[in-house]
């Protein structure tokens, strides 16, 4: 019979309704699976009870590939087939691969697509993934004994929408259901959360092997909100075996390696550093191809010397996110390692130093991230229990807009808003009888359009001509839970609508995002001056275009010494408004608005004068009294 | 009448309980759904009805409320590995027949 698991009180599934659901820490060196059982977040192991899955890929020409430990065994002997580190391929082109020239593989970058030569034919990065994560899922099946309704799949807080995209095609290829992307520090704060469950402000410092992550989270009352995120998309684990790997070749002065050698020494790099975790002294020692020998001895003092700028370059982003959430390192309550690669000594005692504290590994570095995705994936999945309402918040990094007249930008959704989120405005239109409008959705802090990021353009058609400012059109946006937008603009009178969802180029890289916000604090006071004079010049052009649909409707109601004095205003603002004055601008529209008011009065009086006239035809036989002011007569 | 945990089943509902941090023990029950009649019910129990009856197997608080106890009486809970599936299994000496996964069943 089926084997039942523990559930909790009232919280039992009909038979056959299990909801199986699994968290996955899709990661660049090792993956991992786990599920909730018994109310209990599990890894879950292989055959041999192990529960790191290698994310190495390997490529036969007439069989299924391997996947795990048995490709990465397989490292040495075939590397032109053995894919390791796809996590760095995904959803970027062969150009941001930094150190292709070191790896081994046979890129093929036709399509303006990153793709790999293997025995098995031509595999895109979003294949190999998918071969990793169909192993997972097998695992998992096997486990559970039944099929998945779905799982949740970690990815760096920093992966652009190219990379979110990928990883989603790669689960999809895989036949597993993606209910949601998380964050990798999320996920780690979840599974810390609610083991720990205390309020404060923390700090997640995640060193994997391909990406660094620093993340800023409040809990309070059982809800996490992330303050602010940073990190380095191409800095980890595997850098240090590099920096190693560097050494041995300085210290062992070693000829140009084989491809096969070159392997196997990153491999030695990679147990010396290993090793050194728990030790002081690593020996290194191997027999190349070429018939020489290394042999050399890495010490802790060697290795924390030859890494200090990488330990160094993973602080800049933790200072830039703390200064983004407003705090000190005093205001940090604790901090969480994450990734197998915090476990070397100088990290944890960089991260110790840099935050006056011991930081808190009592969760496995290697599991946490996996564990709070199965906890978020059981959740999702229907499974909650009673009183397990706490709530997940994720942000956006950057704000997002509208262009509006002048080139100006407004704010529809602020930095930092926790999605998914939906807001909106209403805009009007600027001139009569106008009857499409250009949207134009943008990114980023500063006032003027020119300096943010443009996302996307659309135009909403088929508005009914109205006077200017008669329009109203709702413009809402609407940012998913997996950080996706959509934008909607609807003319409230007619219903007319048009609406864009912005597809992948909206992601920015870290740099770009952290270079934007350093360019937004930098120009605040440029930027409000440069606000202040396009808005005085929209102003104006407003009452240029007003009055001259006024002197073309009326312009018989005024006498041609006051037309000509109207004129001369029209003149003196238009040239005003092309320069950048702010003041000049200000004094013409007073003058011309000093020089309209009669003439608008006179308006006034003849357009009442037209709709008393209308209503009072049958019943009066002539001119109506004069109404309201003596200058009718 | 009793209901009682395999040793190894004890093991674990202990294991788990611990790690949950709260609960007095485990009620199992029985509800009138599934495919072949009837279904078993395995929950953490944190509190004890007033008609319960109480059980004490290898020092885990069974709890079985009256209307089940019928269909339970002299079932042993086990825990059992299948390959990488690992859970707990109702022997139950009252069932005649049960659906093909065995996850409901008629007496």
């Amino acid at each position: 019979m089926a084997l039942l698991q523990i559930a909790e009180p009232g919280e039992s599934t009909a038979p056959h309704q299990h909801r199986l659901a699994v968290g996955i820490d899709l990661g660049t060196t090792n993956s991992l699976v786990a599920t909730v059982r018994s109310g209990l977040t599990v890894v879950l192991g292989d055959d041999f009870g192990r529960p790191l899955l290698p994310s190495v890929v390997r490529y036969l020409p007439d069989n299924p590939p391997q996947v795990g430990y048995e490709a990465q065994g397989a490292q040495v002997v075939d590397p032109r087939n053995t894919i390791v580190s796809v996590k760095r391929f995904m959803g970027r082109g062969l150009h941001d691969i930094a150190e292709r020239e070191s790896m081994p593989y046979l890129f093929d970058d036709k399509l303006g697509m990153l793709r790999l030569h293997t025995a098995a034919g031509l595999k895109s990065p979003v294949e190999i993934s998918a071969d990793i994560l169909r192993t997972l899922r097998q695992r998992a099946e096997v486990s559970l004994g039944g099929p998945l309704v779905g799982a949740v799949i970690t990815v760096p807080a920093y992966f652009d929408d190219a990379q979110r995209q990928a990883t989603k095609d790669a689960a999809r290829l895989a036949g597993l259901p993606v209910l949601r992307l998380l964050n990798e520090p999320t996920a780690a704060a979840i599974a810390y959360g609610l083991d720990n469950a205390a309020e404060g402000v923390y700090a997640v410092y995640d060193l994997g092997g391909g990406t660094f992550d620093i993340s800023i989270l409040r809990l309070s009352r059982g809800i996490f909100e992330v303050l602010a995120t940073g990190g380095d998309s191409a800095l980890g684990g595997d850098d240090f075996d590099q920096r190693i790997f560097c050494w041995m070749l300085e210290t062992a002065k070693l000829k140009p390696l084989s491809v096969e050698d070159a392997r196997m020494l990153l491999t030695r790099a990679r147990e010396a550093k290993e090793y050194l975790t728990f030790h002081g002294v690593a020996p290194i020692g191997a027999r190349l191809n070429s018939g020489e020998t290394v042999d050399l001895t890495l010490t802790t003092e060697i290795f924390t010397d030859i890494t200090r700028t990488l330990v160094a370059k993973t602080i800049q982003p933790v200072k830039k996110a703390l200064r983004d959430a407003g705090l000190s390192t005093s205001d940090v309550k604790g901090v969480v390692m994450v990734g197998g690669a915090t476990r070397m000594p100088q990290v944890q005692r960089a991260v110790g130093e840099f935050f006056k504290q011991d930081p808190l590994n009592n969760l496995d570095p290697d599991k946490v991230v996996a564990i709070g995705a199965a906890t978020q994936a059981n959740l999702l999945a229907g499974n909650r229990a009673a009183g397990d309402d706490w709530l997940l918040l994720d942000v956006i990094p950057l704000s997002l807009g509208l262009e509006t007249m002048g080139g100006l930008v407004e704010k529809i959704v602020p930095r930092n808003a926790t999605i998914p989120t939906a807001r909106a405005q209403e805009f009007t239109t600027f001139r009569d009888g106008q009857t499409a409008l250009a949207i134009h959705v943008v990114q980023g802090e500063r006032e003027l359009v020119a300096d943010c990021r443009s996302l996307a353009r659309f135009e909403l058609r088929g508005i009914p001509p109205m006077v200017a400012g008669a329009a109203r059109i709702r413009v809402t946006f609407q940012v998913d839970a997996d950080g996706l937008l959509a934008v909607a603009a609807r003319e409230q009178i007619s219903g007319v609508e048009a609406s864009i969802v912005v597809k992948p180029s909206y992601g920015l890289t870290d740099d770009e995002i952290a270079g934007m916000l350093k360019d937004s604090l930098l120009h605040v006071k440029d930027d409000a001056h440069q606000r202040a004079l396009k808005e005085s010049q929209v102003d104006a052009q407003r009452l240029i275009e007003a009055v001259h649909s006024a002197l073309a409707a009326d312009g018989d109601l005024l006498a041609a010494e006051d037309r000509r004095r109207v004129d001369a205003g029209l003149d003196k603002l238009r040239v005003a408004a092309q320069g950048d004055n702010r003041r000049q601008i200000m004094l013409a529209m007073d003058d011309l608005e000093a020089d309209t008011k009669e003439f608008a009065a006179r308006r006034m009086n003849k357009s009442i004068r037209q709709a008393f006239a209308g209503r009072n035809i049958n019943e009066l036989d002539g001119e109506p009294t004069a109404v309201g002011t003596g200058e009718s007569a | 009448m009793a209901v009682t945990l395999s040793e190894r089943a004890a093991k674990h509902v202990v294991k788990y309980m611990t790690k949950r941090g709260k609960g007095i023990g485990l009620r199992l029950g029985v509800r009138t759904s599934g495919c072949s009649g009837m279904a078993y019910k395995l929950e953490f129990a944190d509190a004890a009805n007033p008609d319960d009856i109480e059980f004490e197997s290898h020092g885990v608080r069974v709890l079985v409320d009256p209307k089940s106890l019928p269909y339970l009486d002299g079932t042993e809970l086990d825990f059992a590995r299948e390959g990488l599936n690992e859970g707990f299994k109702f022997n139950n000496p009252n069932v005649k027949d049960a659906c093909g996964c065995g996850e409901s069943f008629n007496v």
